[in-house]
């Protein structure tokens, strides 16, 4: 055993169930500080449901998330985020009715209890800290734009935005190109490359070439556990990976 | 407080006061089982409900008057019939209802809410002006009337017995409805899934109007039970429309077998400590500790963990 | 605050229906009516409290009580309390077989004031009470509620089984709160009799003064970021909470700012009537009061006031000549709110009013121009953001 400063992210024994059907089985996976990690999987292989383990979205029935050797398990939601965990979800999640500024706005890590947020004011340090994450994900022209407004496309590296603009150290994003055009996919896995500089990143993809271009390494997951993990190449070839997704 | 009781007195207090419960207990169920379909099972929120059952309730009046007046040789079977006829007649107010109006606001279950409050209010005034703002009686046939003995200080009322049957042969049919039925099948189909409901062929419009119009179809039934045991009023139904719902939500929305456990032990432990503290009283506590539970259990008492 | 920042906070189109609403309480509905009547609006007025907690906790939070009454009637009854106290002098009530206490005790067989109402002798604690007891008891209900995420219906049907606990309580209590005639009776406020002309007219501007402190307030917090959060948490409440809010915070406190809107019209409405009966605490009250929003339109402050007095003028005039249709149209208004109009007055007046005489006066102005359609819904003014222009 690796000691645990060498990882971001140690994930060890994780199991959850729903009446009996444990979507995420005694799982363990370990992510290295920045590096981006990819998982894929068939559907229904329990995917999402470890992000939202580690978000704290669902509660685990057992095991352990160690984040920078910090038990997450027993943290509330916004406490997790505080600690440096942003979240993409899988659909873009979005607030149609206000505008991209305001999107990113309320994202900043400031005023995040309701008197800070009362007293909260749009000092010049939030509007350059916008306008910087808005010229990364290319929206800078559409600062004043109400966000219903924006393309599909765009309306994901909204989302990329609002989490880049907290500063996370893991980043999460469940399929960050979904939906998008291959202009725009290209665009994204720039973007991704780019932000990932001095952070770790956590992805869950189907497009597998998107996941060849971005990958450090990748985790397959099947029923809830994982198959196989490493490279790429290596999963590419692994015979109980081309199983499970040829055999069927 | 119970000192000043001896022991075979409070043996058969809590009889007789466990009896009233179960009375009780049979309208809660009978009202809260429709409510249960259509908000477990749609998660539209009713809150004409009790004006459904109301209406089941004056269409026994008619019905009675009607048979008095016109077939006295066959009073003694009229409420068979008048049950019959108030489970179609609300059913198919329900399925109007349904078409006009609920059908417009799935995706907004505050709205609704709203909407069908109005709605209650335009039932309770055309009861009003129809038949009066006093409350209404029916005359029970003679083989409902009276009492059996149990023993010298326990008397079980026939009436009683007569809806308690009622509740149990209507909530069986219901779970065999819901359970056994194809029809009932593709009610949870669309429940579970809509979309997809959709494309296996399942036409979901119609199965929602008639599990609507099933439900209130049952509150109308409700109504009929309820005159043998009480008197009808324009605003009778709004008295219980909350319990009602406690009830529904305390059993926990998607559970009938839920809905029929917390209805009795919300009617039983009313109907018990009325008898020791003034009416008002035990009705507070009763929804004080439900509204507690809630709180602890928001999920209700019988809730599945679901994924999501 | 620097003036560009008091401008975030009230733009020009806000002024205006400020100056227009300020010059029609407090000049226009004064001089146009006699003293019975404009106490009438008083009371309308006193509704709008809630109407006003109802926008921000429902239109903003999506949190719908239908439980107002109760922080209403908590309010009044706490005001009463302390009007009957002093109503209730030994020399005034030495009929009684225990004088010195209000006389519904007295018929009760009670023979001495409750320890409750002990602290009600003194005006100071009365008015910290009005405001601190029905928060405190919203704050309870929230916290419960909203920490364990129970929101949507499940809430409304809770606020409504709290509103008729309370009800019943009250009702069956009749010996410590005077049962189903509540409170009644009530002549002076520290001897200053508030039964006079010139003290209903003093109370009615004091009504007015206070319901724009509320309107102030409510106008800053929801061009704070905390309105905006309220609107972000209404559509994605999963985006806000990973975006490091804790969600169930900003519910409870708009769910107490609501209730401590609706304590102090509470509060106005014993002093302006004269008295505070369970009838202003249940189910059916509670639930009007959200329609005087709906009708008003939940998304805005203004709408909810002109909705209030609305609707209460309507019910007023209509149970005075025809009582029975007035039920029909109270539903049919509940029917058509929701299903024709969801944006109420003030919705009608920025979708279909405001565009209309926009064009109208494009039109006039330069009649060769062809007329400019815009792309995509029409920009709601209620969800403009401070200017951000006037912010650099």
């Amino acid at each position: 055993m690796v000691t645990q400063k060498d990882f971001v992210l140690a994930v060890e024994g994780l199991t959850v169930s729903f009446d009996g059907f444990k979507a995420v089985n005694d799982l363990s996976f370990y992510v290295e500080e920045g590096e981006i990690r990819v998982i894929i999987g068939p559907n229904g292989a329990g995917k999402t449901t470890v992000l939202d383990l580690i978000c704290g979205k669902t509660r685990s029935t057992e095991g352990s998330i160690k984040f920078r050797g910090k038990e997450l398990t027993k943290m509330s939601e916004p406490a997790i985020v505080h600690s440096g965990i942003g979240r993409k979800f899988q659909n873009p999640s979005i607030y149609e009715e206000l505008t991209v500024f305001e999107n990113l706005e309320i994202s900043f890590p400031r005023g995040h209890s309701v008197f800070g947020a009362l007293a909260f004011k749009r000092s010049a340090e939030v509007i350059a800290a916008v306008e910087e994450v808005a010229d990364e994900i290319f929206l800078s022209e559409h600062l004043g734009k109400t966000a219903g407004l924006l393309s599909h496309g765009q309306k994901q590296w909204l989302e990329i935005g609002m989490l880049l603009i907290q500063k996370p150290d893991l980043l999460m994003l469940d399929e960050p190109v979904a939906g998008m055009s291959v202009a725009e996919r290209k665009k994204t896995a720039e973007l991704l490359n780019k932000i990932t500089q001095n952070r770790s990143v956590l992805v869950i993809e189907h497009d597998m070439q998107f996941v060849e271009d971005i990958a450090h390494r990748v985790t397959v997951m099947h029923q809830g556990k994982v198959l196989s993990e490493g490279s790429m190449d290596f999963v590419k070839n692994d015979p109980k990976v081309v199983e499970v997704y040829l055999g069927h | 407080m119970f000192a000043d009781y001896t022991t075979t007195e409070l043996v058969s207090i809590f009889a007789m006061q466990g009896f009233a419960g179960l009375i009780l207990f049979s309208v809660f169920v009978l009202m809260a089982l429709g409510l249960a379909i259509i908000f477990g099972q749609m998660g539209v929120i009713n809150m004409a409900h009790g004006e459904f059952m109301i209406l089941g309730a004056y269409i026994t009046y008619i019905i009675s008057n009607l048979f008095s007046s016109y077939l006295p040789g066959l009073f003694d079977l009229y409420f068979f019939l008048a049950m019959i006829v108030a489970f179609f007649a609300t059913a198919a107010l329900g399925a109007l209802v349904e078409w006009g109006m609920i059908r417009h606001l799935y995706r907004r279950p505050l709205d609704t809410l709203l909407a069908t409050w109005g709605l209650s209010l335009i039932l309770q005034q055309i009861y009003r002006s129809v038949f009066g703002a006093r409350e209404v009686g029916v005359s029970l046939p003679d083989w409902l009337m009276g009492s059996v003995p149990l023993s010298d200080m326990i008397e079980i009322p026939i009436n009683g017995l007569f809806v308690m049957g009622l509740t149990i042969i209507i909530s069986v049919s219901i779970y065999l409805l819901m359970f056994r039925s194809r029809w009932g099948s593709q009610v949870r189909a669309v429940v579970q899934n809509r979309p997809m409901a959709a494309a296996v062929g399942i036409n979901t419009e119609k199965t929602d109007r008639r599990t609507f119009a099933l439900g209130c179809g049952i509150a109308g039934i409700a109504g009929s039970a309820f005159t043998m045991i009480g008197s009808t009023g324009p605003t009778a139904g709004q008295l219980y429309i909350v319990d009602t719902f406690l009830v529904v939500v305390f059993g926990g929305a998607q559970s009938l077998v839920g809905t029929i456990a917390s209805a009795f032990t919300i009617s039983q432990s009313q109907s018990t400590m009325e008898f020791f503290l003034s009416g008002s009283m035990a009705k507070v506590l009763t929804l004080l500790v439900v509204v507690g539970i809630l709180m602890l259990r928001p999920q209700g008492l019988f809730a599945l963990k679901m994924r999501h | 605050m620097s003036r560009v920042e008091i401008r975030s906070y009230f733009p020009k189109s806000d002024l205006v229906n400020f100056a227009v609403l300020a010059c029609l309480i407090l000049i226009v509905l004064p001089l146009s009516m006699d003293i019975f009547r404009l106490n009438l609006v008083g009371k309308y007025l006193t509704y709008a409290f809630v109407a006003l907690g109802l926008v921000l906790c429902w239109g903003y939070g999506g949190i719908l009580s239908l439980g107002q009454g109760i922080f209403f009637g908590l309010g009044g009854y706490c005001m009463a309390m302390f009007l009957k106290l002093e109503a209730s002098d030994p020399e005034s009530t030495k009929i009684q077989s225990t004088p010195g206490i209000p006389d519904f005790m007295d018929w009760n067989q009670l023979t001495e004031l409750p320890w409750f109402w002990e602290p009600f002798y003194s005006l100071p604690f009365t008015i910290i009470a009005v405001l601190i007891v029905p928060t405190i008891f919203a704050y309870i209900i929230g916290v419960a509620m909203f920490k364990r995420r129970v929101g949507g219906v499940y809430f409304a049907i809770i606020t409504q089984a709290v509103a008729s606990i309370l009800t019943i309580l009250i009702i069956g209590q009749q010996g410590y709160t005077g049962g189903v005639n509540g409170i009644t009776d009530l002549r002076t406020l520290l001897g200053w009799d508030i039964r006079t002309d010139s003290a209903k007219y003093f109370l009615y501007y004091l009504n007015a003064i206070l319901l724009f402190a509320c309107l102030f307030f409510a106008q800053w917090v929801r061009k704070s970021k905390l309105g905006r959060i309220l609107l972000a948490m209404r559509e994605r409440e999963d985006r806000v909470r990973f975006s490091g809010y804790d969600v169930s915070n900003f519910k409870i406190f708009v769910f107490c700012l609501g209730a401590a809107f609706s304590a102090i019209g509470g509060a106005m409405f014993t002093l302006q009537v004269g008295f505070m009966s369970p009838s202003f605490v249940g189910i059916v009250p509670s639930i009007e009061m959200v329609i005087f929003c709906a009708v008003g339109g939940r998304m805005s402050i203004f709408g909810a006031i002109y909705g209030t007095l609305l609707v209460n003028w309507a019910k007023t005039t209509f149970s005075e000549s025809f009582p029975e249709l007035w039920l029909f149209a109270m539903g049919a208004l509940f029917i058509g709110v929701v299903m024709a109009f969801p944006g109420g007055l003030a919705g009608l007046y920025t979708d279909k009013v405001l565009p209309f005489c926009k064009k109208f006066i494009q039109k006039t102005r330069s009649g060769k121009k062809p007329q400019q359609i815009k792309v995509g819904p029409p920009k709601n003014d209620e969800l403009a953001s401070p200017d951000l222009a006037a912010v650099k």
